[in-house]
């Protein structure tokens, strides 16, 4: 368990108009820009302002949908979206010092091009980047690359033993991908170009290696065409609810995304997520756990409230989340952040509602009581998103001297 | 009666990890850090290019066994880069190479489209395949194709990346906050593919982009390659940038479009091309002599002459003679993840060539190599390089150039500062940028989206 005292740490979810399925209506809400680069550089600047440690992008690969496992033609829904990863790196470089974390789904794609375009994000942010590595169970998304058959779930059968074991092979799957992603970081020493005139050689190839990986769902040789990120190794996240996604977050994650309701959920994950991380032979890593709170914010917990019921109201359903759901105001917010954090989270990544009123909250309300209060920084401290979360520059897994 | 006058279409390639990238000059910068990309293209843009380029290689190049170690090694993933070099930019066109074989249709599609978006209509795609175990080694699916189906996959990739492009029309996003419809079609984006290589369905995720599609490129010079590029290419990256070469190549390929229906204004032909400016001819023909020889060390032309003769030469003098033995011929087992040594079809005769050349004109093996290899396409005063080139494109040698310098990133400013203003005075190139898009700077229409039946369909599956 964290002490109390111990560095505050904020991020900020970012998805289409907010998490909210009516958000995209509210009077401020851009949904016609969605689809260009100025609506996300315009949040992630929001977010900078308040030095926040990070943002993540959401990503998927077909259309959102309101169904878990299932497409749907709803139309007063946002749909569609662009490439996360795509977005971050056109942020990146009118951007500073906040993290920059899309996410990437790992069923479907290759891990050495994911690889290298986190190093690319790395590269393009001088070492801001991170990746939310999300797997794919659908059917349908299986249908958009015609290499395999995925066996449907549903929330019905979602807990007998063969979706169980199902839905542990995809964690495994994504345990072996973020392997080979921090393998190939490491496949170039620092300092591995060394533009020797006299012998002619522009790098040192003593300082590159062969991964050589070989899993059950692919084998992967290396080296990678990046040399090593400015980071060396940037950021993998990943969101868990427990089971498998706990120990894919204890083995393979530097931050971990939980979804307590109360206090005591929380201690209890992070205890879990401990033991796991320790079984892992990590204990010496540092892995932060972050709590997951959608949030609807406002000057007065009755505007908070009534807004929130404006937003079903449009949706015609009360919105629910895996996350929990905070509506008040953000001191309220930051009474219950505290409480959370001294029962050993590391910090928090929040869900806007709705874009951009509830990040502006964060950053303008939520923010500025944190640090009334003594609890988050006054501005960023470090120039790398591994910096911001207190983490060292990694020794090379390969690296003899 | 004269024709009129063609307008000059140039584009930068941002150096590449051959030996053409001389990286031990004192003026050579990082080929992997953001800033070296970021000057590079800011000086295209500055001299109004219509794009830059970038290469790809999906594994490191290895020779003898080892990975090859004397070129520039390492770069950017070329999405990601191009992501970012549209924030630093706000006209260039931005063009990656991007392989068919060892990626998926959907998430080629979504990346373009996205780029499309994030960039304002500046994406082009440079279509490239490979077939070989030695890349596929990188990858979930192996060397799983066959040398002679890769150009069939290659244009069933690019025919369903397309459907996946057209799957939206471009006026499905309402956003109507009042009505509460965002879509005003449930089934946008409902594709259905099927065919030899892909057996695909669904829903594409990204709207349609600011240019509909991505511009097209197609770099192979093969029979099959310059049709695929007949067939389907906006423009071609083609390596003939002398006159004779250039005019043959040009008939051969704007021949070939009528065949598919197009007209010769739909496919642009642009030849990779080197560049050496002094303040006279023969202070530029001094420098480039200067150049060759920093581009070809004498390890390089060891590793040169390996290539060919496909034999290990580690022992060889660079500065005597060619290797008296033959070279082994049959399949390349020296040189690995370069395509280049899959044009030495007759290794035999091109090496008797050579030594002929060499005993001719009394040339050393490394000498030897720095006048076959490589030669610098455009050498000379700018005023020099400005006239050659247009005469070139006016006599349909090609309809522009993608230049390459030797230098990262500076290696574009005294083309950019001396010689396109020549090229302006002559009313050959833009002054400025008169459109936003790729497209519009390259005179490519908008295409208009051909939905496919699947997508009228109340499922969007295939039936």
């Amino acid at each position: 368990m964290s002490d109390p005292s111990s560095p505050f740490h904020l991020a900020v979810a970012l998805d289409g108009a907010g998490w909210h399925p009516a958000a995209w209506r509210e009077a401020d809400a851009r949904p016609a820009d969605l689809f260009g680069a100025a609506y996300w550089a315009d949040l992630v600047a929001e977010a900078e302002r308040a030095s926040l440690d990070f943002v993540t992008i959401e990503d998927s690969l077909t259309l959102q949908s309101d169904e878990h496992f299932e497409p749907n033609d709803r139309t007063d829904r946002v749909r569609g979206r662009l490439d996360a990863i795509l977005i971050a790196a056109r942020i990146a470089p009118r951007t500073h010092r906040i993290g920059l974390v899309p996410t990437a789904i790992v069923t479907h794609t290759e891990p050495f091009h994911v690889s290298k375009s986190i190093a690319t994000l790395d590269y393009v942010s001088t070492g801001r980047a991170g990746v939310r590595i999300q797997l794919s169970a659908r059917p349908d998304v299986a249908a958009h690359f015609g290499r395999r058959e995925l066996p449907h779930l549903s929330i019905d059968t979602i807990h007998n033993p063969a979706a169980q074991q199902q839905i542990g092979e995809y964690f495994a799957e994504a345990a072996d991908y973020v392997e080979v992603l921090r393998r190939l970081w490491d496949s170039w020493e620092d300092g591995a170009e060394i533009r020797d005139i006299a012998t002619g050689r522009f790098i040192d190839r003593d300082k590159l290696h062969y991964i050589d990986f070989e899993g059950r769902w692919f084998s992967v040789k290396g080296p990678s065409i990046t040399p090593r990120p400015p980071q060396g190794q940037p950021i993998v996240a990943a969101l868990g609810h427990g089971g498998a996604s706990y120990e894919l977050i204890a083995g393979s994650a530097d931050v971990g995304f939980v979804t307590p309701h109360d206090a005591a959920q929380a201690a209890d994950i992070v205890g879990e997520i401990g033991a796991l991380q320790w079984a892992a032979g990590r204990s010496r890593d540092t892995v932060h756990i972050f709590g997951d709170v959608v949030v609807f914010l406002d000057h007065t917990p009755q505007a908070a409230q009534s807004r929130r019921r404006r937003l079903d109201g449009l949706a015609g359903a009360e919105y629910r989340s895996d996350a929990d759901i905070f509506v008040g105001t953000p001191a309220q917010l930051a009474d219950v952040l505290q409480e959370w954090h001294a029962a050993g989270l590391s910090g928090f990544r929040l869900r806007p509602a709705a874009l951009p009123h509830d990040l502006v909250q964060i950053t303008e309300g939520l923010v500025p009581e944190l640090r009334r209060r003594g609890l988050f920084r006054t501005a960023y401290e470090a120039d790398t998103l591994r910096g911001s979360l207190g983490l060292a520059h990694p020794t090379n897994r390969y690296a003899t001297a | 009666m004269s024709k009129p006058t063609k307008q000059i279409h140039l584009a930068a390639h941002f150096p590449g990890v051959n030996n053409t990238t001389v990286w031990s000059d004192p003026a050579a910068g990082s080929h992997i850090e953001f800033s070296s990309f970021a000057q590079f293209a800011q000086t295209a843009e500055r001299g109004k290019f219509d794009f830059l380029f970038l290469a790809e290689g999906l594994r490191l190049r290895e020779q003898n066994g080892q990975i090859y170690d004397l070129d520039v090694v390492g770069r950017p993933d070329t999405f990601t880069v191009l992501a970012a070099l549209a924030a630093v930019t706000e006209r260039l066109g931005l063009t990656g190479t991007i392989n068919s074989t060892f990626n998926e249709p959907y998430e080629v599609a979504r990346q373009f489209a996205s780029l499309d978006h994030l960039s304002g209509g500046r994406a082009a795609w440079n279509v490239v395949t490979s077939w070989d175990a030695f890349t596929g080694q990188n990858f979930r699916r192996g060397g799983f194709l066959a040398e002679d189906q890769r150009y069939e996959r290659a244009k069933t990739f690019l025919r369903t990346t397309q459907e996946l492009f057209d799957s939206w029309r471009g006026d499905e996003i309402a956003a109507d906050k009042t009505a509460g419809v965002f879509l005003s079609d449930p089934y946008a984006g409902a594709f259905a593919h099927k065919d030899a290589h892909f057996d695909i369905h669904g829903r594409f995720n990204v709207p349609r982009s600011p240019q509909g599609r991505p511009v097209i490129f197609q770099a192979g010079d093969s029979n099959e390659g310059r049709d695929f590029a007949a067939a389907a290419a906006d423009a071609i990256f083609s390596r003939h940038s002398t006159l004779a070469e250039g005019q043959a190549f040009y008939t051969d390929v704007k021949g070939r479009l009528a065949r598919y229906g197009r007209h010769r204004d739909e496919l642009l032909i642009l030849p990779a091309a080197t560049f050496v400016i002094g303040d006279t001819d023969a202070e530029a023909a001094d420098i480039a002599h200067d150049v060759r020889l920093a581009q070809v060390s004498a390890q390089t032309a060891i590793k040169f002459l390996e290539q060919l003769w496909n034999r290990d030469l580690s022992d060889h003098d660079p500065d005597g003679p060619l290797p008296t033995v033959d070279p082994v011929v049959g399949e390349n087992t020296i040189s690995r993840g370069r395509a280049s040594v899959r044009m030495f079809r007759d290794s035999i005769a091109i090496a008797n060539d050579w030594r002929a050349k060499a005993e001719a004109e009394n040339l050393t093996s490394r000498e030897l190599i720095v006048e076959v290899t490589g030669r610098q396409s455009f050498i000379g005063s700018p005023q020099t390089v400005a006239a050659t080139i247009n005469d070139l494109v006016q006599a349909d040698a090609s309809d522009g150039f993608i230049l390459v310098p030797h230098i990262t990133p500076g290696g574009l400013d005294a083309f950019v500062d001396q010689v396109v203003p020549l090229l302006q005075e002559r009313g050959v190139f833009r002054a400025d940028y008169t459109g936003t898009t790729l497209r519009d700077h390259l005179g490519l229409s908008l295409p208009e989206p051909r939905r496919s039946a699947a997508a009228d369909s109340s499922t969007g599956v295939a039936s």
